[in-house]
């Protein structure tokens, strides 16, 4: 005889929704998707409400009118003839300019300041410490103008560099100029067969990743160690070098000279870009060291002495042993770090630097009067700038995370 | 062999010699700049472009400084002492600070009201120091508790009774709260939600109104625009952060449950929110915020700010209290589960507690984050510190003063920020012994 009935079959009843734990998530998520509907709804009638009451529309028309507004710095073909479209996309890439420059020297600071505060030397470590509790604890946008009033301020003018006794020299053997102009900067000129000594360049490029392969692939199979580090530099130099004379020296530079009142040539970087470019790197580059200096940290004493126990060198320790241990817990902060820089590249306003904020943001915006498409535009491209930085680098994160199984 | 001794061995020495010093290389001073500053060469010429470094800088800056003038009427005037007593040495015209600093700190708040301001800063450290230090009688958290709306009156004016009729919806909530409990806690919780919203929205402001007209208690109205410098800051950066906490933590928990909508919309939003800068959500308070309320709507520009800071604050927030949720081992969360908790007596009970414990030290880094961006609000026409020295240069007076004013700036954010680090620092060591 079996003792087991089948339970009965409640029927529905509607306090389950509630008090039902089967039930219960879907109600909750119910009600928060019609409260978020509801929310949302609510700000879309109110603003098709003002803009009606504004006698405006929502279109992205404009971006195709004539903006009639120049721009002092741009990568790209623009007068003041060019679309709005236009005008957007050279505050783009100035600011993705800006922000790519920044990352760059801000990592190249920061790997600096981190280690040389790890260092015994007890002078550097306080010079570095004071470096990195000066820039982190005050604001960067006062960094920014403190770097172009610098720059502007205490720069001599380009006149200054005229005469016999001139008040003001050049600096490396002729070629830079800091003026409180901007700073002019020798200018790559590619003349007929450059095309060749690039392709070159690119060439040996792919040539030191394969050459890094075979090595490895060499060394797992018998054991024996090349000397890389000769041979990849053999293959950066020579093979570009050779056509570079082959071709007739076609590469040349355009060197900045002083003719009338200004510099005449070369390439002209203005006070506002540079002073944006330094602020932002040294800036992030104080945050940078404390991540780097965390990472090494965090690798235990016992890696390295372990290391030296199996009989490995002090450079192939740290290249093998403790920098993929440490890049393991830099890369995560670094990430933010470098969205950071780009987010606060948006400050360029301060300097009078044509970003993205400035063009789509400031000078559109305000002849256009179109508040609402501007600002949406710019939070969108603004999102998947970061969107985008930040899964290339969780992609490199992955690669050197801590392979699990 | 046994009368082999000391005493008849003319060889063996029996007294001990004295105790001579370590060569002069291995003791004091030298040992210690052999040992740190040049052990190697390396390590020298790293000391020597140190050195150098800290030369060039000093050089430039130290008789600046030294030379300073205080006391001024004019840069004119500056430049003239310089002339005359410094010989035109180079020197720093300190006496913009002197004759400013008060601008710098209240903006353009009235001079007689000032009283105001100093004594809602020193409640402020009441207020925020049983949050702080947990030794503290707890009973002064009651005090933390009134001390925004204490200090709004104190800050804005007008009459006592707004703040009043605010905070009572607080005590409404909770009287709804305990009335309708008995018919369930869902109605109670929507009780205590929904009727102090309906409160604030139509009767907060005639009721205070209403009392006002019978019993006229207040002070004199100090308007937003008069309020500026280090004060702004001090506003919107706490004002952002305290308020960002409640809702930091609902959007980190949402991130972490196990219902796809809420967590898909808690994402979406702590994304989006990280993912543009802070300036382009400033600007929609300014240009955007008016498109999005009911038409007619319209309120004061440092509430809008703040309301923009904080949405921003708590996309940060949840950020951090996440890290502090994952950093709990997950027998925490089977231990409440076990104990047959349910889920918001186990997040009030055991996680929360220990989550945000381990996250102080990441929301005071917040604070110090959001603290330092306080000055792009310079960008809508509030003026901040930073805001004030434009104000400042453009007065005839002081026309052309850039350092001294940015160094006093800096100075004061640089005094702020370091200290709260130094406090969560100080604050992670304590909790760190802890855990041990």
């Amino acid at each position: 005889m079996t003792t087991t009935t089948d339970p009965t079959k409640e029927s529905f009843r509607l306090s389950q929704l509630i008090y039902d734990t089967r039930y219960r998530s879907m109600t909750i998520q119910v009600v928060a998707m019609i409260g978020f509907m509801a929310m949302f709804a609510w700000l879309i009638s109110n603003t098709v409400a003002n803009l009606q009451a504004l006698g405006k529309d929502f279109n992205f028309g404009f971006l195709t009118v004539r903006a009639g507004y120049d721009i002092n710095q741009s990568l790209i073909e623009y007068s003041s003839n060019s679309t709005h479209f236009r005008a957007s996309l050279t505050g783009l890439l100035n600011t993705l300019l800006v922000a790519f420059l920044g990352c760059i020297l801000a990592t190249v600071v920061g790997v600096i300041a981190g280690v040389l505060r790890l260092s015994k030397n007890w002078l550097t470590a306080r010079l570095m410490t004071v470096y990195v509790e000066s820039f982190r604890n005050i604001p960067v946008l006062l960094w920014i103008i403190a770097f172009f009033a610098v720059l502007t301020e205490a720069t001599p003018a380009p006149n200054a560099f005229r005469g016999e006794a001139p008040e003001a020299s050049m600096w490396l053997n002729g070629t830079l100029a800091v003026t409180n102009r901007g700073t002019y900067v020798p200018n790559p000129t590619w003349h007929a067969g450059s095309s060749v000594v690039v392709v070159v360049f690119l060439a040996s490029i792919i040539g030191i990743w394969a050459f890094g392969r075979y090595s490895a692939r060499r060394q797992e199979r018998t054991g024996e160690i090349l000397p890389n580090v000769w041979i990849k530099l053999a293959i950066f130099f020579v093979p570009t070098l050779l056509a570079y004379f082959i071709m007739g020296r076609p590469v040349g530079l355009d060197y900045p000279e002083l003719q009338g009142f200004n510099f005449q040539g070369g390439l002209h970087l203005r006070n506002s870009l540079i002073a944006l470019w330094l602020a932002l790197s040294f800036y992030t580059g104080a945050f940078i060291a404390e991540n780097v200096r965390a990472g090494i940290l965090a690798v235990s004493k016992g890696q390295t002495e372990a290391a030296y126990a199996l009989g490995i060198r002090p450079s192939r320790t740290m290249r093998l042993v403790i920098l993929p241990q440490a890049l393991r817990v830099i890369i995560p902060p670094l990430i933010s770090q470098y969205l950071n820089l780009t987010k606060n590249s948006s400050l360029a306003i301060a300097v009078g630097y044509m970003d993205l904020r400035s063009t789509l943001g400031g000078i559109t915006l305000n002849q256009t009067g179109r508040e609402l498409e501007c600002m949406l535009l710019m939070m969108l491209i603004y999102l998947i700038i970061s969107l985008l930085i930040s899964s290339a680098m969780n992609v490199y994160n992955k690669s050197v995370k801590l392979k699990e199984r | 062999m046994s009368d082999l001794h000391a005493h008849n061995l003319a060889f063996v020495r029996d007294k001990m010699l004295p105790e001579s010093e370590p060569p002069i290389t291995e003791r004091g001073a030298v040992k210690w700049v052999r040992e740190n500053l040049f052990s190697g060469y390396l390590n020298s010429i790293l000391t020597v472009v140190s050195i150098y470094v800290i030369y060039v800088i000093l050089s430039h800056i130290l008789p600046w400084l030294l030379n300073s003038v205080w006391v001024a009427n004019s840069l004119e005037e500056c430049r003239q002492i310089r002339d005359t007593v410094n010989e035109g040495e180079p020197s720093a015209c300190f006496a913009v600070i002197t004759e400013r600093w008060k601008q710098l700190l209240y903006g353009f708040y009235p001079a007689e009201s000032y009283w105001r301001a100093n004594l809602s800063f020193v409640l402020l450290f009441v207020a925020l120091a049983p949050i702080l230090f947990d030794n503290l009688p707890r009973k002064l958290l009651w005090f933390s508790g009134l001390y925004p709306f204490l200090a709004f009156w104190l800050i804005w004016g007008g009459s006592i009774w707004l703040p009043i009729s605010v905070l009572a919806g607080f005590v409404i909530a909770y009287v709804a709260f305990n009335l309708l409990e008995r018919f369930g806690g869902l109605a109670g919780a929507i009780a205590a939600f929904v009727v102090p919203i309906l409160w604030w929205l139509f009767l907060a402001g005639p009721v205070a109104d209403a009392i006002h007209s019978i019993l006229p208690i207040g002070m004199e109205v100090a308007n937003s625009k008069q309020i500026g410098g280090f004060m702004i800051s001090v506003i919107i950066g706490l004002a952002g952060i305290v308020l960002s906490l409640p809702i930091g933590i609902v959007l980190a928990l949402g991130r972490q449950s196990d219902l796809f909508i809420v967590k898909t919309i808690c994402v979406g939003f702590i994304e989006f929110i990280r993912g543009v800068p802070l300036i382009t959500l400033l600007f929609t308070a300014s240009l955007l915020l008016n498109y999005f309320l009911p038409p007619g709507t319209n309120f004061d520009i440092v509430l809008r700010v703040v309301i923009m800071v904080t949405l921003f604050a708590a996309a940060y927030m949840a950020e951090t209290i996440r890290g502090g949720l994952a950093a709990l081992p997950k027998g925490q969360y089977e231990a409440a589960d076990s104990l047959g908790l349910d889920y918001w007596k186990a997040q009030r009970l055991i996680i929360m507690p220990q989550a945000l414990k381990i996250s102080i030290p990441g929301i005071v880094n917040n604070f110090i984050g959001l603290f330092k961006d306080t000055t792009l609000v310079i960008f809508i026409g509030i003026f901040d510190m930073l805001g004030l020295t434009n104000t400042i240069r453009a007065s005839t007076e002081w026309n052309g003063v850039y350092w001294e004013l940015f160094i006093f700036v800096a100075l004061v954010f640089w005094i702020c920020c370091f200290g709260m680090s130094r406090y969560s620092q100080w604050l992670e060591r304590k909790l760190q012994t802890e855990h041990r």
